[in-house]
């Protein structure tokens, strides 16, 4: 932990040399995030109600699964960028040291300039929030919390897969993205307006809807099962299989050293 | 004639390493694939939720998205081409000079072949299978023969106008020097404005009606919107005129500031 | 004490052609190549050792590399080093190395160096006092004092790889691996990375083990040669032992006015231009006072210098002779 905070001051350091470009990054991040933002705005405020949703609902998932992504894409931006790491050797050098590969991988890339994202969804969380009909008792704004944070670790575990099948090819990863940036932006929406079929897919392949649409039922008061509200706590299940990967990844790697 | 075997081959070895990439191509595939789905099911739910509302047929709604799946790598602004913007930013635009052909040629003819050899590698497996899907979420007939004959002409101009808005970008990161930053938030509003996130219909009518008018709608809008005929007679002629108007404006635009930004290169002898 | 044996690698390569059919055809079916890494690779090195380790690009320097930093598992054989196998117990084995890749930096590009030391010393989990002892020695030994306040951007690249030889090094480790250290650096920047890697083999009894092109690294460093050819090992001697092999071999070099009608016995004409002649003249046959002699008989000689081989032409002429 304390490495990673090293790691992590590093980055700060070396992207402050350049402030002009690092805030109009931040600020370009910002602005990337409205067009998702107004394509929500127009497609509720014709139809008014989604799946019985409200606008403000959908807002409010919207803003989760935004701020949720930012996390996992400003922290864990390493694994994103791994193909460029393998490309030029950069990988072999973390294996000559002796500390975990994920804690190197994950401090060889910081990008703050991901938070303007975050900042989007801040902004929208400070409409959301009062705007919505949510009761916010402090277990709700606990449960708010915990999604965002497992939501952020989902998205992590995706960034895992695509960085532990760079070891088997650089090629055809595309598909990756229908998860990451694909389930930025269609879980937008609670994922249940996708039907039932979706709805399981996330559920139990890729646990999004567990940090969003589930613990969205509880927060709403659709539902007091408190199932649903600890449904975030096991989308962490979905670390395991990501980690497996990542180690079967390195083992490739060494056995052919390409 | 000379020239023009020029671009000729420079268009062929754009297109050979574009279609090397076979697995990156498949993967391609699959991911636009699903995005055009959960897209659709995403429309369908809507539609349910309340169809008067629904400003175009559901049928061409879901002819939209397949099409926009399929033709996405020729409609995508932000895609810029990696040498091209590499050369501009560490100064081997110099070498450019160099060549015989003119730059801008150069510059549009690689952008021109590389999108659509992405694109060849990738529509038509994704067109085959929404054409097989069954009826609310398989892709449909085009109306008529006229109006398929007319979508293949709005196609081909969508393609000119797309591959000459992103020369443009080019031709401005040149121009300004502007860092990375603001061509990211330009490309965000382009998506939205071309109907690349929803169709320019769903927007309130009088945004609507103006975004049809800019170069962004000679995109996407124009050619996806005449295939399912939510235009059709006058409104189609319409667009396509607007597509070659702007295509002419972007082609020329492009051109000037080029030669412009070219000559300061020179004299400042950098 | 870095022990291999008998160490095999095989590659499986993806075959991929040209040409617009092969890359369709491609999509179906792919052909592989298996390329033989490294076949019954086995030496020694005693601790404190300085040995380069040459063969031209491709002939599995890397490899052996890889497999003794533990990055590369190989598919035979055995690699012992301070009593650990390097591929089974990665953490363990590389606190005990340090690893120099002459082309890929590790420093931070935008902080100054001091700060990319200060994450090593995190990495490697320092402790304060040896960190400080380490640091201090290895900034006097290099004469780094202003440069490690400096952002590695604004660095020249000698100063940068001394830097970076620095920063391989703060966790003393027992073994340092240098992938091509001098690569690109001017005359005065070799001496002085040459130099330290002297200063430090003396200092600290750090086992060296060089990878270069650069044949004068060779000969300022190191005493033994191991020379790879094809994934295998063709030759394991001392430099002098190399050289005693072509001892018997000089070059001639002569400027001359007139005209030189033809070489003396025992000599062979290397280059010749206006007025310039070189010629390697074999001892055994023809000793150099005899061809000077023979020559000047024919022209008039106005300058002339006699050369022992280069340790250059040494290696080009091993390479001629394994084939490789």
């Amino acid at each position: 932990m304390r490495l990673y905070g090293r790691y992590i001051l590093m980055h700060l350091k070396s992207q402050m040399q350049y402030k002009g470009s690092f805030f109009l990054l931040i600020f370009s991040q910002f602005l990337t995030a409205f067009s998702a933002l107004a394509s929500v705005y127009f497609l509720m405020q014709r139809f008014h109600r989604i799946d019985e949703f409200s606008f403000q609902e959908v807002l409010l998932c919207f803003a989760i699964v935004l701020m949720a992504f930012s996390l996992a894409e400003c922290f864990a931006r390493g694994f994103d960028r791994f193909p460029a790491v393998l490309a030029n050797g950069g990988f072999d050098r973390i294996l000559v040291r002796p500390r975990s590969t994920v804690l190197q991988v994950l401090g060889s890339q910081v990008e703050f300039t991901r938070l303007g994202r975050l900042c989007q969804a801040t902004l929208v969380f400070c409409y959301a929030i009062p705007a919505s009909d949510v009761v916010w008792t402090a277990d709700r704004v606990l449960l708010l919390i915990l999604m965002i944070l497992s939501g952020a670790l989902v998205f992590f575990g995706l960034f895992l897969i695509f960085a532990g099948l760079c070891f088997f090819t650089t090629e055809g990863l595309e598909f990756i993205n229908i998860f990451t940036d694909g389930g930025r932006e269609f879980g937008a929406y609670p994922l249940s307006v996708y039907g039932d079929g979706v709805l399981k897919f996330f559920t139990f392949v890729i646990p999004l809807a567990l940090v969003q649409y589930y613990p969205l039922l509880y927060l709403t008061g659709r539902s007091d099962s408190l199932l649903h509200a600890l449904s975030p706590l096991f989308a962490g299940v979905f670390l395991l299989p990501c980690f497996l990967l990542w180690r079967i990844g390195i083992r490739h790697y060494r056995s052919t050293g390409s | 004639m000379k020239a023009l075997a020029a671009y000729g081959s420079l268009f062929r070895i754009r297109f050979n390493s574009g279609i090397q990439y076979r697995a990156a191509a498949l993967g391609g595939v699959a991911t636009q694939f699903a995005w055009g789905f959960l897209n659709i099911l995403l429309y369908m739910t809507f539609y349910r939720e309340n169809p008067e509302a629904f400003p175009m047929s559901l049928a061409s709604v879901v002819s939209y998205m397949w099409l926009r799946q399929a033709f996405l790598m020729l409609f995508e602004t932000w895609r810029t081409e990696p040498q091209i913007m590499a050369a501009i930013q560490d100064g081997g635009v110099a070498y450019e000079l160099a060549r015989p052909m003119g730059i801008y040629g150069a510059w549009y003819t690689r952008i021109l072949s590389s999108r659509i050899s992405g694109m060849l590698l990738r529509a038509w497996p994704l067109l085959l299978v929404a054409f097989c899907l069954p009826a609310p979420w398989g892709m449909t007939l085009p109306v008529s023969l006229s109006a398929f004959g007319l979508f293949l002409l709005s196609l081909v101009l969508g393609t000119l106008c797309a591959a000459a808005l992103v020369t443009l970008i080019h031709v401005l990161t040149l121009v300004t020097m502007q860092p990375q930053g603001v061509r990211m938030a330009f490309n965000s509003l382009a998506e939205l404005l071309s109907g690349a996130l929803i169709p320019l219909p769903f927007f309130p009518p009088v945004i609507a009606r103006v975004l049809a008018l800019t170069p962004f709608a000679t995109t996407i809008n124009a050619p996806l919107r005449i295939y399912s005929g939510d235009l059709a007679g006058a409104a189609a002629g319409q667009a396509i005129g607007l597509q070659a108007f702007w295509l002419v404006v972007m082609l020329a635009l492009g051109h000037l500031l080029l030669r412009r930004a070219l000559r300061r290169t020179v004299i400042q002898g950098g | 004490m870095i022990t291999l044996e008998h160490i095999e690698k095989t590659y499986r390569v993806a075959r991929r052609n040209a040409g617009m059919g092969e890359a369709l055809r491609a999509l179906f079916h792919r052909e592989y190549t298996l390329i033989p890494a490294l076949q019954d690779v086995s030496f020694q090195v005693a601790d404190g050792e300085m040995v380069g380790y040459i063969g031209p690009n491709g002939a599995g320097k890397s490899s052996t590399i890889k497999i003794m930093s533990g990055i590369l598992h190989p598919d035979g054989g055995t690699c012992v080093i301070d009593g650990l196998t390097p591929w089974k117990n990665r953490r363990e084995h590389v606190r005990n190395i340090g690893v120099v890749f002459g082309q890929r930096s590790q420093l931070w590009w935008d902080v100054p160096v001091i700060d990319s030391f200060e994450l090593i010393r995190d990495i490697y989990q320092v402790d304060a006092a040896a960190y400080r002892r380490s640091y201090e020695e290895l900034v006097t030994l290099l004469g780094l004092g202003d440069i490690v306040r400096t952002p590695a951007r604004q660095l020249s690249l000698g100063q940068r790889m001394r830097c970076e030889i620095a920063a391989s090094l703060l966790h003393e480790p027992r073994i340092l691996f240098l992938d091509e250290p001098t690569i690109g650096l001017d005359a005065v920047s070799k001496l002085a990375v040459r130099d330290f890697i002297r200063k430090i083999n003396q200092e600290r009894g750090t086992t060296v083990i060089l990878t270069t092109h650069d044949m004068q690294d060779i000969e300022a460093l190191t005493e033994r040669v191991l020379l790879i050819g094809k994934g295998k090992i063709l030759l394991d001697d001392t430099l002098d032992a190399l050289k005693a092999r072509s001892s018997h071999t000089r070059r001639l070099q002569i400027r001359y006015t007139g005209a030189l009608a033809a070489c003396p016995a025992g000599t062979t004409l290397v280059s010749q231009e206006a007025g310039q002649a070189a010629f390697s003249v074999d001892t055994d046959v023809c000793p150099v006072s005899r061809a000077i002699e023979a020559l000047s008989r024919q022209v008039e000689i106005t300058d002339l210098t006699v050369e022992n081989i280069s340790a250059e032409e040494l290696v080009v002429s091993l390479y001629e002779e394994y084939a490789i």
